[in-house]
Formats: structure tokens, sequence, C-alpha cells
């Protein structure tokens, strides 16, 4: 056998109208890490569905070896691959909740006793030795809507090598993850590789690949642009390379004067829910100044998405503690109200909490704002598309019509569409709930710019991101959260991310770093 | 961009598919019937049919674009059906005389119809809110709340009646199901809505130049309007060579442009989708989502009235089985035409096409004389097909 355990040669694949990879070579080493990156768009999908079999053999010009064989998929399931050792780790997951860990990992192939009943003595012992084998750590027997985000990707890890994946591909695998799981993630990665399993690690987060990759490829819409050894390579390098222009900078920061305090929030404490979905938020107080932009770290589920959406109005238990905005005391758990008093929310997940993603681009914008547009009894349409229109190119949404479907955007366009909604009614404080998550750098750096220009007009923004690189970039003070208490405030200049994850890991400084 | 056009060709297409689907169900009970079905006067029976379903499915247009469902509107209709009947021919024929005895018989019998419809619609809309608090502010499922309602008015229309039929009803309410516009004016009204359809589609395009957006070729919507007023004017004069243009279906063309116009220009309206396009983005944008699905059972109450007033007008007397299975009529009408079960997507004009399509389905299978028994089964089957085609359409996307 070769010393590649994956080769593509020349790989084109069209769809009507769009080339999607155009003659895309590369190679990856038995055992490595090998990182692919490139821009959403870029064609890092397809690769995986040709590698999935989603697309067959012969739907794509070129060839795929793995380990020196061609692949040849007939399409007709996505078996094929797991057989021939190719396992998949897709950015959602798919695990069924309401089973156990093992129950998961086995489902659908459960060992059965000689009357066809399934043995769960078997199941439950080979799901351990699996776990073991490759140094995971997961409660076994637990039904897998008690575990937290990152053990539930190491479910579909173990899931994924329960059947001796000798390549494992994972997309996009730290989306969802805090920086504490990453870490955990990173260390899993590393055992298996000394176990002898190759990995392709597909991410647009490029931090990520010089921590654990081997080599990387960049591509660039659908085309190699250069596959190279991680170490003889820098992050402005690759950045350059993945966006095919020079970035002078990954955080633009324009000159902005802190103001005075517009709000200020006193000891804002929650309960849990009854599903326990929600972090319960303990007497949490801070202020906000106008033309400030504060970020919010913290692990995920410590309470950041709680206390914004807290103050916006949103339905949670027992909701205690004050808001003052702009010198006048806002009565809490009331969207309208809050919206009244200038305050926007640009909720965490865009697909579930921002979009009717049926709808068009304009009706998408308008819907918190048609009071604007509206007399007694219809809507000025006129006036309606007009301000749309406004955003639609303030923003540079790229779709050719407001009439479009946001279902037909990019993930950064709809991001967009979102941020517009919430600029319409011309916020004084802007809540921005993880606004780069899934885009990609160019729509980032478009964000941070226009972060940035409304910081300069005096909007006071608070944002929450689980990206510490992002939050250093543009921030002016950063707080930290931890099991729904505030562990500190920092002024960006003494922040390191050493110092945030210490707090958000629920340590203290030590003595001389203030907090 | 290209997306954009395959999206609104899609939406096209689905309305000739409709439109398709329409003519053939004409053309073969046309066939079966040896063309009786195309006489003037089952026409004009057939379109007066399909008013008292296609008022409850405008209503059902909105109950299902929110994500609910109401079961109950055949009972609700028959209720207050019952509850007309009852009032002309029991209690406000009792009442008034007394109240005004100089008043002659002819004005008493308008002021009886004033009165009854009036009152007939506030109860349509007291129902709606006792059904819309339920689902909307107690959380209940509608489908649970509407499936009791569907017992709780049929036991009430049983209550009430005590199993006889409630007669005699007055002139003036007949008419507002019987009675028919002289033939001159129908045919004025006819160029007046002609112009309008022009000077409509006219300035749409004018608008949407003005916005900027794609422009479909002016001979196409030319073709359109013209299509259109062709419709209407055949529709007119096949109508007026049997008595005239009916009030039922004057009064349908009436609720249906409000209600196009309530879904389309107001901000209820476009709440509306939103919740039922996506619940927690709608709340997260500040809409009082509560608030909007009470406000949409208010309404469907008080079309469940016109439908029931129209209902007892037709039939000229209050009936214990009024109403019977209309839900089932109502909601296939909607996913007929095109509403999504989902929620979020629907058109009042495709529920007007699939009302026609249900009672062309009705008044052919009747002029055929097909045993009830083969009617009921084949209506149940076309609900279901009627569902499948809207789940298999969402597959294949």
């Amino acid at each position: 056998m070769s010393e590649y355990i994956l080769q593509f040669e020349g790989v084109t694949k069209d769809f009507p109208g769009v080339r999607a990879l155009s003659n895309v070579s590369f190679k990856v080493r038995q055992g490595e890490i090998h990182g692919i990156c490139g821009e959403n768009g870029a064609g890092k999908s397809t690769l995986v569905k040709i590698l999935s079999g989603v697309y067959p053999h012969g739907s794509y010009e070129g060839r795929v070896l793995f380990k020196d064989t061609e692949l040849a998929f007939s399409g007709s399931s996505i078996r094929q691959a797991i057989r021939q050792g190719i396992a998949i780790v897709y950015q959602e997951f798919a695990l069924v909740p309401q089973l156990t860990v093992g129950e998961n990992i086995y489902l659908g192939r459960e060992p059965v006793n000689t009357a066809g009943l399934v043995n769960w003595h078997k199941l439950y012992s080979e799901t351990r030795e699996l776990l073991s084998k490759y140094h995971l750590v997961i409660p076994f027997e637990q039904k897998v809507i008690n575990l937290g985000v990152g053990q539930q990707q190491m479910v579909e890890i173990a899931k994924a090598l329960a059947e001796s994946a000798s390549l494992l591909i994972l997309d996009e695998p730290t989306s969802a993850l805090a920086e504490k799981e990453v870490e955990s993630l990173f260390e899993i990665l590393h055992k298996l590789k000394a176990g002898g399993v190759t990995c392709i690690y597909i991410s647009h987060k490029l931090e990520e690949f010089f921590r654990i990759a081997d080599s990387l490829t960049v591509i660039r819409d659908g085309a190699v642009i250069k596959s190279l050894p991680v170490k003889a390579t820098s992050t402005e390098e690759v950045i350059k390379m993945m966006v095919g222009r020079e970035m002078k900078e990954r955080f633009p920061r324009t000159r902005h004067q802190v103001g005075e305090v517009v709000l200020q929030a006193r000891g804002i404490s929650t309960s849990t829910d009854a599903a326990k979905t929600k972090r319960a938020l303990q007497g949490v107080s801070f202020e906000l100044h106008a033309g400030e932009i504060l970020g919010i770290a913290g692990l995920m589920g410590s309470g950041r998405t709680e206390l914004l959406t807290a103050i916006f109005g949103a339905p949670v238990a027992h909701l205690n503690g004050s808001v003052v905005v702009e010198g006048k005391e806002m009565p809490l758990g009331s969207i309208p109200e809050a919206m009244a008093r200038g305050i926007s929310y640009v909720p965490e997940d865009r697909k579930r909490q921002g979009l009717v993603i049926k709808e068009t681009i304009s009706n998408n914008m308008s819907l918190p704002n048609l009071k604007q547009f509206s007399s007694v009894l219809a809507i000025n349409k006129l006036k309606e598309i007009r301000e749309c229109q406004r955003l639609f190119d303030y923003l540079r949404i790229k779709s050719n019509s407001l009439m479009s479907s946001v279902e037909s955007l990019s993930g950064g366009n709809q991001q967009k569409v979102v941020i517009a909604k919430w600029l319409m009614s011309k916020p004084r404080i802007l809540f921005l709930d993880e606004p780069t998550r899934g885009i990609d750098v160019g729509a980032k750096y478009e964000i941070y710019k226009l972060i940035s220009e409304l910081a300069a007009e005096g909007v006071a923004v608070v944002m929450v991101s689980s990206e510490l690189p992002e939050l250093l970039g543009i921030c002016d003070r950063i707080l930290v959260m931890h099991e729904g208490k505030l562990m500190g405030a920092l002024p960006v200049e003494q922040a390191t991310q050493e110092k945030l994850m210490t707090l958000a890991a629920g340590m203290t400084l030590k003595e001389g770093e203030s907090a | 961009m290209t997306l954009h056009i395959v999206d609104r060709m899609r939406m096209q297409l689905k309305t000739y598919t409709m439109i398709l689907a329409l003519l053939v169900i004409w053309v073969l009970f046309g066939f079966l019937t040896h063309w009786v079905f195309f006489s003037p006067t089952n026409l004009s029976n057939l379109f007066r049919q399909m008013t008292i379903i296609s008022f409850l499915a405008i209503g059902m247009v909105l109950v299902i674009v929110t994500g609910n469902i109401d079961l109950s509107v055949g009972s609700v209709a028959g209720f207050i059906g019952v509850v007309a009947a009852g009032l002309q021919a029991q209690i406000l024929s009792d009442l008034l005389p007394r109240l005004f005895p100089s008043v002659s018989a002819d004005s008493m019998a308008i002021l009886v119809t004033v009165l009854t419809i009036v009152i007939c619609l506030i109860v349509g809309a007291l129902i709606g809110m006792y059904q819309g608090a339920l689902v909307a502010y107690l959380g209940i499922p509608a489908f649970i709340v509407t499936l009791g309602g569907m017992l709780l008015f049929r036991g009430a229309i049983l209550g009430y009646t005590q199993g006889k039929t409630i007669v005699p009803i007055e002139e003036p309410f007949k008419a507002i199901a019987q009675g028919y516009l002289p033939r001159s004016v129908g045919l004025i009204l006819a160029a007046v809505v002609i112009v309008a359809i022009f000077v409509f589609y006219l300035s749409n395009r004018n608008q949407r130049k003005t916005y900027g957006f794609p422009l479909a070729p002016l001979g196409v919507d030319l073709l359109k309007a013209g299509g259109f007023s062709a419709a209407i004017v055949v529709y007119v004069l096949i109508m007026n060579d049997y008595q005239g243009l009916q009030n039922p279906v004057l009064l349908m063309a009436l609720v249906a442009i409000v209600f196009n116009y309530i879904t389309k220009n107001t901000r209820f309206g476009r709440y509306a989708y939103a919740i039922g396009g996506n619940r927690e983005a709608t709340m997260l944008s500040g809409i009082n989502i509560q608030r909007n699905v009470f406000k949409v059972f208010i309404l469907m109450g008080m079309l469940c009235a016109v439908s029931g007033i129209v209902l007892t007008a037709r039939i000229a007397a209050g009936s214990v089985s009024g109403g019977e299975n209309y839900e089932l009529s109502a909601i296939a009408a909607c996913v007929i035409g095109g509403t999504s079960l989902m929620g979020g997507e629907g058109t009042i004009f495709g529920a007007i096409i699939g009302s026609l399509i249900m009672a062309s389905l009705e008044n052919g299978m009747s002029v055929m004389n097909m045993g009830i028994e083969w009617q009921y089964m084949i209506r149940g089957l076309v609900l279901i097909f009627a569902v499948y085609m809207d789940v298999a359409s969402k597959r294949s996307r």
C-alpha cells in the first residue's frame, strides 16, 4: 500500500449552470490529520458528498482512490462508504435524543440473540469496549438528550468508528462547540491519530488547523489552491489563499468614542425552565455605554444567550432584577417594550429564530418594523420596499431581488438579512448573538466592519461570541460568564485568550491580573 | 437569479395545475352527465352551492396559515344557520311586532332580516372568541378544541331544534342566497370589474417598475387580464341566460376581495403568515402571537356566521343536518388551492378555486345520481389525495 490513503485525481463535478469542483487533485497521507479549508460555497461539502457516495461514481469526472482502489459507489446507499471504512461526522448531529448512547451507536444493527430480540448486554459491553478503545469517556447508558453538545459529538464520532473506519471525515466539527469542548475534541483526534486513524478535518476556522492538522488543502471556487504542510504556512497566507485577495487585517477597527451609559442591568436572575434547556442566571449586573462594543465570552451554556434574551423580553422563568435604559427603568419580559426603547436582538440561530425561511427577503426584513410603514388599515408598500432596498444595498446582500425567498441565500447573506431586519428600527442598543457563526471569511469581515461603523455612530453593541479572537479583535470590553454568573469584565487592552479562558472555566485570575 | 424565477414559475404552475384540474373535472362530469352538467340552470346552482363552502374555506386559509386547524366550522355554521332560522320564525317575529306595532309587514321583514344578520355575526364572533381563547391563551391544540367544538355545536343544534326543521324564513332573508341581480346590472358590473382588472394589472406593472423588480412581458400580463375578463364575460352571459348573477356569488366575491386584501396588505395578514412560517422568529420579532391567533379564530367564527346565513337562506329553513361535513370540504378546498398544512403558505384565490373544485365534485356526482355512499367515499379520498400532493411537492424540493 502506498503512503497515501486517499487521492483525488482531477475530479470535476458539474451541476446545471455551476461547476462545483474543477479538476481537484490532492492526496491525504496515511495516519495524518488533513485539513481542508475554504469559504462557504468553495466546494467542501461537494467533496464530502463524493466521499460519502451521495454523488455516485460516474456523476463526476476524474478518479478518487481510497487505499489505492478507485471508489465506485453506486449511489444506492450511503452505507457503501461506511462498509469500505470511510466514516463521516456531519455538522448537524444525527442522533436520536430519546435513546441511550449505546442504542444510538448501534442503531439499525443492534446485536440480537437467537430469538431475534436485542441482546442488551452485548450491545452495552460492545459499546464499552469501543469507547475505551478510542479513549472516549461518555456515560454510555445515558440518554443522548442528557449529554452536552461536546459529548454528543463524541457519540457521533464513536458511531462513525464503530464500524472500524480507517478514514474519519469531520465536517465543521467545532461549529457548535465551546472552547473547552474543542480542546477535548482535539485530544480525541490526537489519540485517534496515534491509533492509526486518518482524519480529514473540514472547517473554516483557521486557528484550528494550526492547532490540530498536519497538512492543509485550501480550496476556493471549486479548485485546489494549494496543498501544503501546516508548519510551512501562516494564518495570513491561508486567508489570502482562501479569499483570493489580500486582507489587510481580519478585524477592521474604526475609531469610536465610548459615551455615556445607555443601559444598566442590575442583578438579572432567572431560574431554569422545566426542560432545563436554559441556564439560570444568578444576579448578573453590567453597564453598557453608547458607542461601545461590549463582548460576552463564555462556554456554550454559560448563560450568555439567556442574559441577552432575558433583557430583550423573551419568555423566561422567574425573571428578577432591573434594567435601566437611558435613565428610565424598563419593565421586563416584553419584547415590544424593549424594541420601543431602541433595543434590537439578532438571535443566535438564524434559521430557527431569525428568519421565516419561505418568505421573501423584504418580508423578513420588515417583519418587526411593519408599524413604521403602516397606517390604520394597510401597509404602505412603497415605503416598506424603499427602506428594505436601502438596507439591501447598504449591507450588500447578494441576491437579484428583494422578492427572492431567503431560502435561496447563502448563510452569510441570510445572516445579513437578519441583521438588516434589526437595523431597520434604527436601534440605539444592538444585541448580537454569535453574529458570525457558520459564515465565510469575507462575510465575517463585512459584519465586523458594520459593527464598528455602528459603534462609531453611537450605537451600543453587545456581542456574544464563542470565537475569542473575534472578541479580542473588535470589542472594547469583554465580559466573561460561567454557569450563569458574571466572572469578570476586561478592557480589551488587558484581555488575552488565556485570561478569558481561565475566567470562562470558572477560575479566578492570579494576583496582579485585574478582572 | 435562476432560483427566483423557478420559485415564481412553481407558484404559477400550482395555479395553472389547479385550474387545469378544474377543467378536467368539468369535462369529465359534462361527459358523464350527457352535458346536463353544463346547462345554465346547473351551473347557476353549482356556483350558488359553492359559496357556502367558500366562506368557510376563506377563513380556513388564515387558520391553517397560522399553523392551526378548525374542525368545528361545519357544526358552527349549521348552528348559526339554525339560530338565524329561530330568530326569524320565533324570537324576532314575536318580539318586534310588539315593540313596533305600526311598522308595515314588508318593512318588518327587512328589519327582522337585518337584525338576524347582525345577531348571527355577533354569535359567530363570540364562538370564535371562545375557541380562539382556548387555542391562543390556554394553549390547547386547535385540533382538540375544534374537534370538541364540532360535537359541542352539533349538540347545540339538536338541543335548539329538538330535531325539527325550523320555518318560515323571511323573503328578504331568502334573497341573500336565492336572489339574482337584474341582467342589465350584471352586465354593467362586469364592465366595471373588467376595467378595474386592467387598471390593477397596469398599475401593478408601474409599481414593479418603480421598485426595479423583474417584469413579465407586457403581452403576458395583458393576456392574463384578458383571460380573467373573458372568464367574467362568459360567466355573466351564462348566468344571464338563466336568471342573472346570483346574490351569494357577489357576496362571496366581495368577501374574497376583502380577505385577499387583509392577507396581502395588512400587518395582521403578514403576521399570520409569519406565525405559521416560523413561530419563534415571529415571537422574537416582538409580535404578539396569541393576540393574532385569537383574531384569526374570531374572523373564522364570523365567516361561519356568513356561511350559516347563506345556508339557511338557500334551503329556506333551519335544518338539523345543516353544515354536516362542511369542515372536510373547506379543508380540502384550502389544500387543493395550495394552502400548506405545515402553515405559512396559502392564498384566498386558491381557496376559492378549491371550493369550486369541491362543489363541482359534489354537484357532478349528484347530477349523475351517484349513491350517497360513493359520494362520501370519493370526497374523503379527494381530501387525502390533495394533502398527499402537498406533501409530495414538499418532498421533491
